[in-house]
């Protein structure tokens, strides 16, 4: 057997007429943190369901640890942990009454339950609430407590649906390197879905995912090599002016931004500047330069960015759902 | 062995939560408390006035019906926490947990089965004030009947619940379901003399065979008896065992 500890193969999934997931294929390998990266709606949540045996496909052929979805449900269970993009957590009881509840359901030694429990709370710092009910928690804990939980059995891969959505930046970071630390001393495969490009820089490798479709699989940095270009962002006293020269001079296609911003890309934005400052015929009034992200990776391959995307009616229901309930 | 530890834990979730709810273990006393005291006070009274006596006596007649309400109310509200529980997450946190759908559907029940009997035997404080007779070897036949019979208000929830997504549906069950369910048990009235189409009706009733059980262990054979104790008891099982076959089989069925 090859290390792929997840294989997908022409999966399809509709909703009525909607297809959600439109033929898609990739591979997870063993011990990997493998992102998935796209906007609201792309089908993100639906891929992770179906993998987790909560969803049924239309066709195609998904694998676990060789076990598969739709014949071996219950060995899939066993050997996987999720934490799901909306809360999942019960808040009349306190921290450790949630994993002792997760722990008998997932059959954990009775003996080993306690000292689990310990272990992971620690992991996440949550030893000293405990004992307090999970409705006084802030968002951050609540989701520290819902990745502890999904780690008490022990799980082979661990998915995190957008673990960080609707969360401060601070704690945001936390997560990240708890996520990390996880991986490094756990040695376990993390799956985790996204729309933060922030985030997605943390996995090994991506697949960026629009309208149901993998539109690009590879890692962070070769994707960002494929745009491989430093973006120049530059305002001016006569943007128009500017722009011609630019486009007729110097040969770049430019874009003008709303907020009346001049955008470009160069090869080198450290060797280009001073050359352009100086022989630049109108008065810039800001320049910016910065490396391609997977944003401009994403915008590169859809033509639109990732955050602006429209969020449907249900997903903002849910976010407000998952405010009110969190704070 | 790995199947019962998941049964228990989730029972224990559903007992655990009751207790810690003193509100709502005192607040549940209300209602039962107001039929007794308010409406069958009143209908005692109405009934010597328009004929024949016999108003204590229908305080007694109405006890084991008003247990048998409580029980209703209960187990089935505690069979609706499901949707909650699918509305808040945490039911995909145990969908997605190697525990089989059958027996997740019958930690449900049990746990809620049992916070209904012990809802159910709460009202038996009420029996001092309103000199109802009981004994402790009525109390203790009693038990087994409450928990028989909120088995079985549970199993039609937790089935109804299976395939309701959100909460907007329960107020059309409690009106259509649960309401005609109560008042077509014998709680209120004795069944007999009725017109055909509701003497239908309460053949289909699954409580009417609990209230009629409950009447019979704790008041003997002084009011009419629709059926002998042990032909309750076999329906109910039947009703139990064919209900929650086909609440295991709707919650097996993936989207
Ligand atoms: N249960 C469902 N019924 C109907 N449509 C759904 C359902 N779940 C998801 N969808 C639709 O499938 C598409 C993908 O959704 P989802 O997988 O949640 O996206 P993501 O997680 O990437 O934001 C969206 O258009 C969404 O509206
Ligand atoms: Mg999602």
């Amino acid at each position: 057997m090859s290390n792929n500890i997840i294989e997908v193969k022409n999966l399809v999934k509709k909703f009525n007429n909607i297809t959600a997931v439109d033929n898609i294929s990739f591979s997870v390998k063993e011990g990997e943190i493998f992102g998935f990266l796209g906007p609201n709606g792309a089908g993100k949540t639906t891929t992770i369901n179906i993998i987790c045996t909560l969803l049924s496909l239309n066709s195609g052929d998904v694998t676990l640890c060789g076990y598969n979805v739709l014949k071996d449900k219950n060995k899939i269970r066993n050997c996987i942990g999720l934490v799901f993009q909306d809360p999942s957590l019960d808040d009349r009881l306190t921290a450790m009454e949630n994993l002792n509840f997760h722990s008998l359901l997932y059959n954990v030694p009775r003996k080993l339950i306690k000292k689990r429990c310990e272990e992971v709370l620690e992991t996440v710092d949550l030893t000293n609430r405990k004992n307090d009910l999970v409705r006084t928690f802030s968002g951050g804990m609540r989701r520290r407590l819902e990745i502890a939980r999904g780690l008490i059995h022990y799980p082979k891969i661990l998915f995190l649906d957008e673990p960080t959505i609707g969360l401060d930046p601070q704690t945001r970071h936390k997560i990240w390197d708890y996520i990390i630390k996880l991986k490094k001393n756990q040695n376990i495969t993390i799956f985790l879905t996204t729309h933060y490009i922030e985030e997605s820089e943390i996995c090994n490798r991506i697949a960026i995912i629009d309208r149901g479709k993998i539109i690009a699989f590879d890692t962070p940095e070769a994707l960002k090599d494929m745009v491989g270009m430093d973006i120049i962002i530059i305002s001016s006293k006569d943007n128009n002016k500017l722009k011609f020269y630019i486009e007729k001079k110097l040969n770049k296609k430019v874009e003008i931004h709303e907020d009346d911003n001049i955008k470009f890309e160069v090869k080198n934005s450290s060797n280009f500047i001073p050359d352009f400052i100086k022989n630049c015929p109108v008065k810039i009034t800001s320049i910016n330069a910065r490396k391609s992200t997977l944003n401009d990776v994403f915008l590169n391959l859809t033509g639109r960015e990732i955050r602006e995307e429209y969020m449907n009616a249900k997903d903002n229901f849910k976010l407000k759902m998952r405010f009110r309930t969190r704070m | 062995m790995k199947e019962l530890a998941g049964i228990y834990i989730i029972w224990l979730r559903d007992v655990k939560k009751f207790f810690r709810d003193k509100p709502r273990i005192i607040g549940s006393l209300a209602q039962p408390a107001i039929f007794l005291f308010i409406l069958g006070s009143g209908l005692a009274i109405s009934f010597q006035v328009f004929g024949g006596g016999g108003g204590k006596d229908y305080l007694e007649f109405m006890f084991p019906g008003i247990i048998g309400m409580t029980i209703l109310f209960t187990s089935f509200f505690s069979a609706m926490s499901i949707i909650w529980d699918r509305e808040f997450g945490f039911l995909k946190e145990v969908l997605v947990s190697p525990l089989s759908r059958a027996s997740i559907v019958i930690g449900k029940n049990l746990g809620g089965s049992t916070v209904a009997m012990i809802q159910g035997s709460i009202i038996l404080i009420f029996s001092p004030i309103l000199k109802i007779p009981i004994t402790v070897v009525s109390i203790l036949k009693l038990l087994p009947i409450m928990f028989l019979t909120a088995m079985v208000i549970s199993s039609l929830g937790i089935t109804l619940a299976a395939r309701l997504k959100t909460m907007q549906g329960f107020q059309v069950l409690t009106n259509f379901i649960l309401m005609p369910m109560f008042f077509l048990s014998g709680a209120l009235f004795p069944l007999v003399d009725l017109p055909k189409w509701m003497a239908y009706l309460v053949i289909i009733n699954p409580l009417s065979y609990g209230i009629d059980a409950m009447r019979t262990v704790m008041l003997g054979n002084s009011y009419p008896q629709l059926h002998p104790l042990y032909i309750n008891v076999i329906v109910l099982s039947a009703i139990i065992i064919v209900i929650t076959f086909i609440g295991i089989l709707l919650f097996n069925k993936q989207e």
